[in-house]
């Protein structure tokens, strides 16, 4: 008691300087920090005034330039003969969503597969569980674009089925690595329960782990769902098919009505998605909990 | 007593019956739904014409290119003493010294020899095939006409091995994927694979050529001059960079730009969302209307994606770097702004109300009483945006903007330099791995704890 008395100016001195010196971490860090960010910047905006055609200050100013020329064009056609381009394009529309849904629906899949043999706590071979997940990582990364392109090379003609593959791989990815986090999050009681009985590894995963990870899934695929909507439409843009390719066509003929009728599609596709999605996710959380 | 518990008994049997028989139903419907949207999408798909469609000479070729390459061995007929090696084929790429594998024998024939122990001579009316594993040697010669053939099938082409087919004006061999012989009307042509890239680090034509990267690395630092005229680093640095086969300098750069364009792109969005998002906060904001007007401008950015702001900003700003900037930009204006105003919703009030106590102003009370509960949030998801955002980056790239992606496009469109398009494939796999790992790195030093992305 008296020791610490005596010590407790020294102490405080101590306090003091260690304060002292995490301040002048803190000082050091937020400087760097903000010679990164200027460094990145000042770089990246050289770099892009070199790289590209038109300079900054011009291209601004003709930022909408290019819906404008596309809405006049869409306005001159009236009401009715615009409207008629909005329903000739939605067979292209339900194509695209239609890739989005097959990929997702397979990426789910071969993900809820995959995501059993990257948990820890159900599959006890710890090499199996590394290898697994490597290759989850590996899919994740690859952007669509490279492999949808090399297989559209592959494929002979048009074809839906590279940009639905390519949206596949990665839809496993994705979706495998979060799968995997859920399965380890769950509680292990009843899988304990279950392997009381003596059942199999197959019972066990159908009936201690599913039961608890499927609505969090549901809710993972439905946002992926929204994300690969929008993958298949750029996919498309390269040659896939669907709306994406109906689009870049159209520009190509700088049909402005056609072009409006597009994009109007296309955000009203995605909003409504978005909201479908978020709507349908808070259900199911709220569900769970 | 005991009869309730028994007849409570005989509804718990009755009442997990009913539920077993609506399981199996549920269970039977959800099968048949799936089972109809598979052989649904079969049609709409039409998977079964993949069948025709899929070219396996183009994955063959595609696959072997990625991997391995090729000397060309050519002679026009009749003119034995021009026969070239050359790498590829390429005009410029002509061995001067002739390799340990082409010979002359003492008959006066050039003589190919393969890793298997196969040979091919070339005489100047006369190739013949020597194969380890066959029971002939098979000769090709030209007919009067000129039409090249085989010795001893001229009437019975059928009889021949399926890996040699003859057509009109042309003999293909090819015993496997590792070999070739075309035998034309004017040219013969033997191709000879060896697994690898070559000449990855420095071109056919460079000084350099036969020097192996470490040995490389070691001259940069020896001041012993391979060329009078510039040192040994400006040396080593400038072929590597203008390595004329796999166009180093050019992809590299290429990644660079496409990589500034996620970074830029997701700071610029980082840094005008966060104090959007704060306005279209409840908490922060109570005046409904600029909330309101500012959740439906997030909507709107979101709405619009990638794809047409690229299509937007490319007509603005040409190809080039501005474009991905601002399409990937103003697409995460609004996720960000949307996600971090629900976050600062659900920031804890008592923080900031402790703040307010000690008579701080609005912007004080904000910065130190809300900003520390959602700078983790904050920098997790922008880091995470980064992530994806590369891989957007790299297709608004091949969209016209630019960078790795355009590169990637144009190596595919050429139809031949597969091994170009794998070298830049596992080069943005590399990227995109090393940002990955990066960034969560950095997320567990800034925040401790490495939140699931979305």
């Amino acid at each position: 008691m008296n020791s610490s008395i005596t010590n407790l100016p020294n102490n405080l001195g101590r306090l003091e300087l260690e304060l002292k010196s995490l301040q002048r971490r803190k000082s050091i860090y937020t400087v760097f920090g903000i010679a990164i960010t200027a460094l990145i910047v000042v770089t990246g905006i050289d770099l892009a005034n070199e790289s590209n055609a038109t300079p900054f200050s011009q291209g601004f100013t003709k930022i909408f330039d290019f819906p404008k020329d596309m809405l006049v064009m869409a306005w001159d056609l009236g009401f009715t003969r615009w409207w008629a381009r909005v329903i000739e394009f939605t067979p292209d529309l339900l194509l695209t969503v239609n890739m989005a849904l097959l990929s997702t629906f397979l990426g789910f899949v071969t993900a809820a597969i995959l995501a059993c043999f990257a948990s820890q706590n159900i599959c006890r071979n710890k090499a199996v569980v590394v290898i697994t997940r490597r290759s989850l990582d590996l899919f994740r990364s690859f952007p669509e674009i490279v492999i949808a392109l090399i297989f559209l090379y592959l494929i002979g003609g048009k074809s839906l089925l590279p940009a639905v593959f390519a949206i596949w791989i990665h839809t496993t990815g994705a979706l495998g690595k979060l799968f995997s986090e859920a399965i380890e999050n769950i509680d292990i009681k009843p899988l304990e329960g279950l392997e009381s009985t003596g059942c199999s590894w197959i019972s066990k995963v159908r009936f201690g782990v599913l039961p608890q990870v499927l609505p969090l899934y549901f809710s993972y695929a439905i946002l992926r769902l929204e994300i690969n909507v929008r993958a298949s439409t750029i996919l498309g843009f390269f040659g896939a098919g669907g709306i994406g390719q109906a689009l870049s066509t159209m520009i190509q003929w700088r049909d402005g009505g056609r072009v409006v009728a597009i994009f109007f599609l296309l955000v009203t596709t995605i909003i409504a998605l978005d909201y479908l999605s978020d709507w349908v996710r808070s259900k199911l959380i709220g569900a769970r909990s | 007593m005991t009869q309730s518990a028994s007849i409570s008994l005989h509804e718990i049997q009755h009442a997990t019956e009913k539920k077993a028989i609506r399981h199996k139903l549920w269970f039977t419907a959800t099968t048949l739904v799936i089972l109809g949207y598979l052989s649904f999408s079969w049609i709409a798909f039409d998977i079964s014409s993949l069948k025709e469609k899929w070219r396996p000479d183009r994955a063959a070729m595609f696959i072997l290119d990625t991997y391995a390459n090729k000397d060309h061995v050519t002679m026009q007929w009749d003119t034995l003493d021009d026969v070239t090696v050359a790498f590829e084929g390429g005009r410029r790429q002509v061995y001067t010294e002739e390799p340990e594998w082409f010979q002359t024998a003492s008959d006066g024939g050039r003589v190919v020899s393969f890793k298997n122990g196969g040979l091919i001579t070339f005489y100047s009316d006369e190739i013949t095939l020597d194969w380890p594993g066959e029971t002939e040697v098979y000769s090709f010669k030209r007919n009067a006409e000129g039409k090249p053939y085989v010795v001893g099938y001229e009437n019975r082409i059928d009889e021949l091995p399926e890996w040699i087919r003859q057509t009109k004006n042309k003999v293909e061999i090819r015993p496997s994927l590792f070999e070739r012989l075309q035998v034309g009307t004017r040219r013969v042509e033997a191709h000879r694979y060896k697994v690898g890239w070559a000449y990855f680090w420095f071109d056919f034509d460079s000084p350099l050529r036969d020097v192996s990267i470490f040995k490389a690395v070691g001259l940069m630092f020896s001041s012993e001059r391979v060329v009078p005229d510039m040192s040994n680093a400006t040396l080593v640095r400038t072929e590597f960079l203008d390595n004329s086969l796999w166009n180093h300098g050019t992809v590299l750069f290429a990644m660079v730009e496409t990589v500034f364009m996620a970074l830029l792109g997701t700071m610029i969005a980082a840094g005008v969302g966060l104090p959007l998002a704060f306005m279209a906060a409840r908490n922060i904001r109570p005046v409904w209307i600029a909330r309101f007007l500012l959740r439906r401008t997030f909507d709107t950015l979101r709405g619009i994606d990638t794809l047409i702001w690229s299509l937007i900003f490319l007509r603005a700003f040409g190809p080039g770097l501005f474009t991905g900037i601002f399409a990937i930009a103003f697409t995460d204006i609004g996720t960000l702004g949307k996600l971090m105003s629900e976050a600062i919703e659900n920031a804890d009030e008592k923080q900031r109300e402790g703040i307010q106590s000690t008579g701080a102003s609005t912007i004080q009370q904000h910065r130190f009483g809300i900003l520390p509960q959602i700078l983790p949030v904050f920098i997790s998801q922008s880091l995470y945006y980064l992530e994806s955002n590369t891989r957007s980056a790299v297709i608004i790239g091949a969209m016209g903007a630019g960078g790795i992606g355009l590169q990637f496009l144009g190596a595919l469109q050429t139809g031949s330099d597969f091994e170009n398009v794998a070298y830049m494939a596992l080069l943005v796999l590399i990227t995109v791995i090393a940002i990955d790992s990066l960034s969560s790195r950095l997320r567990r030093a800034l925040i401790g704890y490495e939140r699931p992305a979305q």
